[in-house]
């Protein structure tokens, strides 16, 4: 047996060892991942927010005043 | 408020300054879990022994211990910013407290995970319940029982009050998780690692394990801080510093 084949072997408890290497790893990413969707998803809704607001200000502006 | 508070830490607790400071720190903090993390990693799986009792099966402590260290660390800093909060009403302390949450909770599903992976090939079963087991498990619970009653609330400042009112209650399942191993007979095995005196451990595969949890540790921060710099986005949606982000981040 390889050096590398038994590593991944594990002393005959790989269906142990990895699997939970593999839960503590893909639990933290989706832990790191989620506060950048939630940020992309809060400035998208804020910006939609201004655009309505300040074309709410602009129809409601009298036509002869100097838009800003 | 109290004036023996340093101006520092003041001006720390205002939303801009405390989004500014996260967001200069955090990337170092992950920079040094993910390299901390690596080192323990290496550490564990390859440069320590194996257990002259369990084989390669132990290495998952290199995982578990941490994580269930983390899960009542959290859980303890979730406590403390809940009280600040709830006593002088202070935003940045509601924030802190409820954003730890979702992090506490991730740290103590990988324990129950973890643990029932390495107890299965050891003890013969995935689960059972015992002091140390179910404490755990009720730890999870508290976490989730914070987030639910968080979100519960259209008001998110009474939502993150009524949740930081059960967080304070919910400490006092801390200390039993930690202490339940002594308090009653259980199948988990008792500290290996102790902080006054000798620990029960090889330094082959002590540091792994101190590394590991010192690379936990910078991982909340900068957990911690990438959700509260959102939560302040979302919370200050109005406000002009809030305004200009999301202006300059539409340009890129």
């Amino acid at each position: 047996m390889s050096a590398l084949q038994h590593f991944f072997a594990m002393g005959g408890y790989a269906a142990y060892v990895w699997p939970a290497y593999a839960v503590f790893f893909i639990v933290l990413i989706a832990d790191s991942l989620a506060p950048g969707l939630r940020r992309h998803r809060v400035l998208r809704e804020l910006r939609a927010r201004l655009a309505r607001q300040s074309a709410r200000q602009q129809r409601h502006s009298p036509p002869s005043a100097p838009s800003a | 408020m109290s004036d023996w508070i340093p101006l520092w830490l003041h001006k720390l607790g205002s939303p801009p300054t405390f989004y500014r400071f996260a967001g200069a720190l955090q990337p170092w903090a992950m920079t040094l879990a993910l390299l901390l993390g690596a080192i323990a990693l290496y550490g564990g799986l390859v440069l320590a022994p194996a257990d002259y009792q369990q084989g390669d099966a132990y290495r998952i402590i290199f995982i578990h211990v941490p994580s269930a260290w983390m899960s009542m660390f959290i859980y303890a800093v979730m406590g403390v910013a809940s009280f600040i909060a709830l006593v002088w009403r202070i935003k940045l302390a509601e924030v802190v407290a409820m954003q730890s949450a979702p992090i506490g909770a991730a740290f103590t599903f990988i324990t129950l995970v973890t643990g029932s992976l390495w107890g299965k090939p050891m003890w013969g079963t995935w689960w059972t319940w015992d002091a140390r087991l179910t404490s755990e498990l009720v730890l999870l619970f508290l976490y989730l029982g914070v987030i639910g009653l968080y979100h519960a609330f259209e008001d998110r400042r009474q939502g993150a009050r009524a949740a930081g009112f059960l967080a304070i209650i919910g400490v006092i399942n801390v200390p039993i998780v930690h202490f339940s191993v002594n308090w009653w007979n259980t199948l988990h095995q008792g500290s290996t690692v102790n902080v006054f005196g000798q620990s029960k451990m090889a330094w082959d595969m002590l540091w792994p394990l101190l590394t590991m949890t010192l690379a936990t540790k910078f991982y909340y921060v900068a957990s911690l801080f990438r959700r509260a710099r959102t939560d302040l986005l979302d919370m200050e949606g109005g406000k002009d510093w809030v305004r200009r982000i999301a202006e300059e981040e539409a340009d890129q």
